[in-house]
């Protein structure tokens, strides 16, 4: 029995079904409650859930992460929502100094299973601070997992297998898919496991690294590709932190051809570790080299301008060619 | 012909004096202290905070005081001798951090800075473990779960936060309010006069007074942030803040043991029944250095150190205790033959502390091991082998 859902309505479902499964999920946020969150993730959880569960938080994020870890010590799985990319900064101490270290620091005594959802990246048309993908920052911090969804049907199993998680894990959502394309969903399934990638679309000639917001971008260039005869191969990433290459390397050891395609800033990004495992991984398969598209090294621009920042369907296009051509 | 009046309230129309329409921007010194005994020894009452303590009680709090004076003596000669990188010293807080220690029961939680020594001790915690981070062999050797005593935190004021949320966690246990001496619950956050500057205790004020979090606020000031007074962190007495965010404040003589247990007590059973959060804020003096680094010649007046020397929270307790003749000879005698036995048990101990070895840390990093962090300790397993002679 399957449904057609959107991302939105997927991570509501499986926030839903994490806190039937163990009373112990808690939801946290900012407007989480009775608005049901401003992108309407948790609506009517915490009618069914109560307002112990489902928490409205005084607006400060340092407060939400750092009450969270007291509350997971004492044995509770909190979820907490920051509500746009650009405010997990004040949280960003609790998170990496905290968080990320508390396993380590009690060499395993204390565990810390707390779910740290961002909606992440641009395409809204929003004001500053509401269009950032900060995930370089957290897969550069030991001690977190960093994972990226980027469809209804991964929204909804991802999230209850990152709440299920004892690690702590930043799990970034692309709000811009929040509302848009519908997927079936059957409830019933055995999702894959959290921390794998995963092939899209197959293909012979060159390997297409996405996650996130840019998957859709990328199956779109694979689209556009074959209709050149070339034959693309898009890879949802899914984990950011642990990556896993096992699917990634396989894949750029058959066609010989790799680009990194993500809306973060270039500079020090996840294409950049992407690139140098791969080279390390596949030197004597590789035709070119490991190209990168991704938001330019400046700051996020006004919103009029944001389609000229983000990879696009062109950009990303450009980038194959350039290493077919290499 | 009188001069036009320029000033910018007679401009506004308030009259001349804006001071007298905003109204004051500092309070008074607020009431006395709560004091239970005097820096001379002698007993008083307080019509909120007094209590009956009995001869036992307060020769274990004189003990408790003196052997962990003894630990910090001991710790900061370690250091000075090369076996810690660092000591953080609480010599001159022992009266705050005993009384406030020996108030807590069982099932109550402890968020300490690093400085707690003195309610690690309360806690059961072998002093031994307390060292293991300052020589440089762990972060906190203990489990938080067993004591109930979190590990040090290192970051100013995190885990007021921490308390906060674990507070949270206690209501929805159902361990707060019922009544129950057993079960119902509480926490306690330490932190000091440098940390209520911090943004995380602010924070985690208003999230405790937003949810009426069974958590006591513990503040030492001891009068320096490192080699900032207090006056740089605030234009009011610090207690006096907590009725801003809704919530008591209350200023305790924290030389004074006897006060400070019977203040936080009230307080911790404050937050047990339900009643919410409260601020203590311990009056004291950090006597040392704020760490073995540091070196206070350069910023504080040796005068308003040996002034607060007469304020010495062992001594007071002492000289009560041998006026009424509550202690004997012996009982001195017995005590500063534990004391020296404390000593050469840190001494040899700390020696002995096992050092850590590197791959072991990759394995504490996630309670799920990543395939890639095998694959790097494993890496990294395989270059050591590679050594002629290699012995890990």
């Amino acid at each position: 029995m399957s449904e057609r859902i959107t991302l939105a309505k997927g991570l509501n479902m499986g926030l839903r079904r994490a806190m039937e499964d163990d009373s112990k999920v808690l939801v946290m946020g900012e407007d989480v409650g009775k608005l049901g969150g401003v992108f309407r993730i948790t609506d009517g959880l915490q009618k069914d859930f109560g307002e112990d569960r489902v928490i409205d938080s005084p607006l400060a994020e340092s407060g939400i992460v750092g009450t969270a870890v007291g509350l997971a010590l004492r044995g509770y799985r909190p979820v907490v929502e920051i509500q746009f990319d650009g405010f997990v900064y004040p949280a960003y101490d609790q998170i990496v100094c905290q968080v990320a270290k508390m396993h380590f620091r009690s060499r395993g005594r204390s565990r810390m299973p707390m779910v740290i959802r961002i909606p992440f990246g641009g395409g809204i048309g929003a004001v500053e601070h509401h269009s950032e993908s900060p995930e370089a920052q957290f897969a550069h911090t030991p001690g977190l997992k960093v994972v990226a969804c980027s469809n209804p049907v991964d929204g909804y199993w991802m999230l209850q297998q990152a709440i299920a998680c004892d690690d702590p894990v930043v799990f970034l959502e692309p709000k811009r898919q929040y509302h848009a394309d519908k997927a079936d969903l059957d409830t019933s399934a055995t999702p894959e496991p959290l921390f794998s990638s995963r092939v899209v679309r197959p293909g012979t000639d060159l390997t297409l690294l996405a996650y996130g917001p840019t998957v859709k971008t990328a199956l779109r260039v694979a689209e556009a590709a074959a209709t050149e005869g070339r034959s693309v191969e898009v890879i949802d990433l899914r984990t950011l932190s642990p990556l896993d290459m096992g699917p990634v390397l396989a894949s750029v050891r058959r066609t010989g051809r790799a680009v990194v395609c993500h809306e973060a800033h270039v500079n020090l990004g996840m294409g950049a570790e992407l690139s140098a495992r791969i080279t390390e991984e596949c030197f004597y398969s590789l035709e070119a080299p490991v190209l990168r598209v991704g938001g330019f090294d400046t700051p996020y621009p006004a919103s009029r301008i944001e389609e000229d920042f983000l990879p696009d369907l062109d950009r990303v296009l450009d980038a194959v060619d350039r290493s077919m051509e290499f | 012909m009188s001069q036009p009046d320029h000033s910018p309230g007679a401009e506004a129309g308030f009259g001349p004096d804006l001071a007298e329409v905003f109204g004051p921007s500092q309070t008074d010194g607020g009431p006395e202290l709560v004091q239970l005994l005097t820096p001379e020894g002698e007993r008083v009452h307080h019509p909120e905070f007094d209590l009956d303590f009995s001869e036992e009680q307060l020769r274990g709090f004189y003990r408790d005081m003196v052997l962990t004076r003894r630990i910090d003596v001991e710790a900061t000669a370690l250091q000075r001798h090369g076996e810690l990188g660092i000591w953080a010293q609480l010599l001159g807080q022992e009266a705050a951090q005993i009384g406030a220690g020996r108030a807590l029961r069982t099932q109550d939680h402890v968020f300490p800075t690093y400085r707690e020594h003195g309610v690690a001790w309360c806690r059961g915690i072998d002093p031994l473990r307390l060292l293991g981070l300052f020589r440089g062999v762990d972060h906190g050797d203990w489990d938080p779960a067993e004591f109930g005593f979190g590990l040090y935190t290192i970051v100013i004021g995190a885990q007021t936060l921490h308390a906060t949320g674990y507070a949270m966690g206690m209501q929805r246990d159902g361990v707060v309010g019922t009544g129950d001496p057993d079960r119902d619950a509480a926490v306690i956050a330490h932190f000091g006069d440098g940390a209520s500057s911090q943004g995380d205790v602010n924070e985690a004020f208003i999230f405790a007074a937003s949810y009426n979090a069974p958590v006591v606020f513990f503040c030492q000031n001891n009068q320096w942030a490192i080699s900032e007074p207090i006056e740089r962190q605030s234009r009011i007495p610090l207690y006096q803040r907590a009725l801003g965010f809704g919530f008591p404040g209350v200023r305790v003589d924290g030389n004074d043991v006897l006060a400070t247990y019977a203040v936080t007590q009230a307080a911790l059973q404050r937050a047990r029944d339900g009643q919410g959060p409260t601020f203590v804020e311990a009056y004291t003096y950090r006597m040392g250095a704020h760490t073995t680094t540091d070196d206070p010649t350069r910023y504080r007046l040796s005068a308003d150190v040996e002034s607060w020397k007469l304020k010495d929270p062992i001594a007071r307790l002492e000289a009560y205790l041998k006026r009424n003749g509550l202690a004997d000879a012996a009982y001195f005698e017995e005590l500063a033959d534990e004391a020296d036995r404390l000593g050469a048990t840190l001494r040899e101990g700390c020696k002995a502390l096992p050092e850590p070895r590197i791959l072991d840390t990759f394995d504490h990093v996630y309670a799920e091991q990543t395939d890639e962090l095998a694959a790097q300790r494993a890496g990294y397993a395989a270059y050591l082998d590679s050594f002629e002679g290699a012995a890990r």
